[in-house]
């Protein structure tokens, strides 16, 4: 059990229901959003690059442990609802002439409902039996964008314009730093949610559907509309990131939305930790910096281990592979029960417990 | 002795005490071959706590599972008396009938074990509690303003069942006897008409099981609500039930206050044995 502050008294129901109870919590957040503020002017554009990329999986990764950490339903169709996002807002915004807020909002709900679709074989089946199913929903999709002429020219590909934002270009020069903005206060906006979401009665629902579902229904809780709602709710935020690569890309190809995507996205929540809102961030960024920081070591190390840059897809991969068994193995609940763990350490020192 | 005063009552149904609150007649339930309940019929009256006992395979737990709506019974009515007439509870899903004022406990602890003993006892509040999406997702408004107001309620129970102190453990981490205290809270949250407590003493010891009784004859005298308690203990069931009912086989053998059923000859000879004479 994680340690709690000593000394924390609460006198109203309100003060005990916030989520930052100590100074130091609170001190915490001051300089992650003084380091969210400053860190466009303190890397250059192409790690701010990456750092897009990471917002983005981290709002796909949030949405993807709302369904399988927190509710308890597995799905390896994320692949796929990341593309019904990413089609949606892109063809809106291509065919429909849609601003690109509105197209987006629109992603959202459409995916929304695509999701709950594909969640009703969740309503009879679970565990290993609902991820089959739920690898039907992702070759589903993925059939559809690339064969429905009418949706893709039957290529299942789409070029999207640079973004335009009321009427205002966004410059090539300055291309990375708009979009830092737009992606850092969309994740923002995405983490607060699905913390308040959870400390809600809804959230809690949710939670109980995971834990025991027999109990869940003996209690009230209607696991038709709960299992459908997780299904919605974490497609929204699923389709939010859809339609950002979509734009921040500008090209949309079904590639890019194959179930290797979904897996990638299992592996970011389990590597950060199942049914924690801020162990998604942890293992989106995690598993979207592996790559380049791999790329980083294999060039400092080209003269003595040719290797490692000669091979350097194949090293990737492999890592990525390690990296997931060794969580398994040594840490399960992922990167957040580890950050946990020093903060219980730090405040213990120099006891042990 | 100390006495506090609740400012919510625990206990929903508006039915008078002593008249039938949850009538359950001529229910048959088959799984295949086996006939599990063979017209098997009672009336629990409200404020009281009506204990169903008999062998194991009696057909105890499947009769709850009836009522409850986890098992469907293909023959019979199971009615709950309310303020707008009574309904008939077969043919309804668990959540509806969880709504209507059905509260249980299982007989293997059921909790949802990630959760703390505070998030398990305000699930108890899900269905009186909004799940508007907009609210959650906004957290300062309705959705805060309601947790704290059903907090107010759960605290009461906290209160009556003294769980204080593992207000905020998660319930995987409890001992036996403080997990079966949360599943009856979790119930009591729901502020039931009918309570329902399947096997709550078992594998407890004789002081956990004089306590837990103590906690049910608090529920039910101080918070007046009406109890259906499956138990094998036969002191626990004869020192604290107002009515008895009997079964063996899924069939209906005797049915009464507890010092008559003590001395039926059908019941010594199906469940108590002679010695018990």
């Amino acid at each position: 059990m994680a340690a709690t502050a000593a000394g924390v008294f609460h006198t109203s129901y309100a003060s005990e229901l916030r989520l930052r109870h100590t100074s130091a919590e609170r001190l915490r957040l001051v300089l992650v959003v003084a380091g969210l503020l400053t860190l466009p002017w303190l890397v250059n554009p192409y790690w701010l690059g990456i750092v897009n990329t990471i917002g983005i999986a981290a709002i796909g990764a949030v949405g993807l442990n709302i369904l399988v950490g927190f509710t308890g339903q597995i799905s390896l169709g994320q692949g796929g609802f990341l593309a019904v996002g990413a089609f949606t807002s892109g063809l809106l915004v291509q065919r429909a002439g849609l601003p690109v807020p509105l197209a987006m909002a629109a992603a959202v709900l459409v995916t929304a409902a695509v999701g709950a679709f594909f969640g009703l074989p969740a309503l009879r089946l679970k565990g290993l039996y609902l991820a089959i199913a739920t690898i039907a929903s992702q070759e589903i999709i993925i059939f559809v964008v690339r064969r429905w002429g009418w949706l893709t020219g039957g290529q299942g590909f789409l070029d999207v314009d640079r973004l335009t934002l009321f009427g205002w270009r966004v410059p090539r020069t300055s291309f990375e730093f708009v979009w830092y903005w737009i992606i850092a206060g969309l994740a923002v906006l995405a983490v607060v949610t699905a913390r308040n979401l959870f400390r809600t009665a809804l959230g809690r629902s949710f939670m109980a559907v995971r834990d025991h579902d027999i109990a869940a229904s003996a209690i009230g809780v209607d696991l038709t509309r709960t299992k459908l709602m997780a299904f919605a709710v974490s497609s929204g935020y699923v389709g939010l990131a859809g339609a950002l690569t979509a734009h921040y890309t500008q090209t949309v190809t079904w590639e890019r939305f194959t179930i290797d995507v979904s897996i990638q996205y299992l592996a970011m929540i389990i590597v950060g930790g199942l049914g924690s809102v801020a162990g998604a961030v942890y293992g989106a960024a995690f598993i979207m910096l592996l790559p380049p920081l791999l790329a980083e070591l294999a060039d400092a190390l080209r003269t003595r281990v040719p290797l490692l840059a000669d091979q350097l897809p194949a090293v990737q991969a492999a890592a990525f592979g390690l990296v997931i068994v060794l969580f398994l193995l040594f840490e399960p609940r992922g990167l957040d029960r580890i950050w946990r763990r020093v903060k219980d350490y730090v405040r213990f020192w120099p006891f042990r417990y | 002795m100390i006495t506090r005063e609740y400012r919510f009552p625990l206990n929903s149904s508006t039915v008078p005490a002593g008249e039938p609150v949850l009538t359950v007649s001529d229910v048959g339930l088959r799984f295949g071959g086996v006939q599990a309940l063979d017209g098997v019929g009672l009336t629990v009256r409200q404020g009281q706590i009506h204990a169903v006992i008999g062998p194991n395979g009696a057909g105890k737990s499947s009769l709850l599972n009836c009522v409850s709506g986890l098992y469907r019974p293909q023959r019979g009515t199971i009615r709950l008396t309310r303020a707008d007439g009574a309904v008939d509870l077969v043919g309804r899903r668990p959540h509806q009938i969880a709504r209507l004022g059905l509260a249980r406990s299982f007989q293997n602890i059921e909790l949802f074990k990630h959760l703390t003993v505070l998030e398990n006892l305000m699930l108890g509040r899900h269905h009186r509690m909004s799940h508007a999406l907009l609210p959650a997702l906004a957290w300062f408004g309705p959705a805060r303003r309601q947790e704290i107001e059903h907090r107010a309620l759960v605290e009461e129970v906290i209160d009556l069942l003294e769980l204080q102190v593992v207000r905020h453990q998660p319930v995987g981490a409890l001992s036996y006897g403080y997990a079966k205290r949360v599943e009856l809270g979790r119930a009591l949250c729901m502020q039931p008409a009918v309570l329902l407590l399947d096997e709550p003493m078992a594998g407890m010891n004789a002081e956990e099981k004089e306590s837990l009784a103590r906690y049910v004859l608090d529920v039910n005298e101080l918070a007046g609500v009406s109890v259906v308690l499956i138990e094998h203990d036969m002191d626990v069931v004869m020192d604290i039930s107002h009515t008895v009912t009997v079964l063996d086989f899924g069939r209906l053998i005797a049915d009464g206050p507890p010092e008559q059923v003590r001395t039926d000859p059908a019941v010594i000879n199906a469940y108590l044995g002679e010695a018990a004479r």
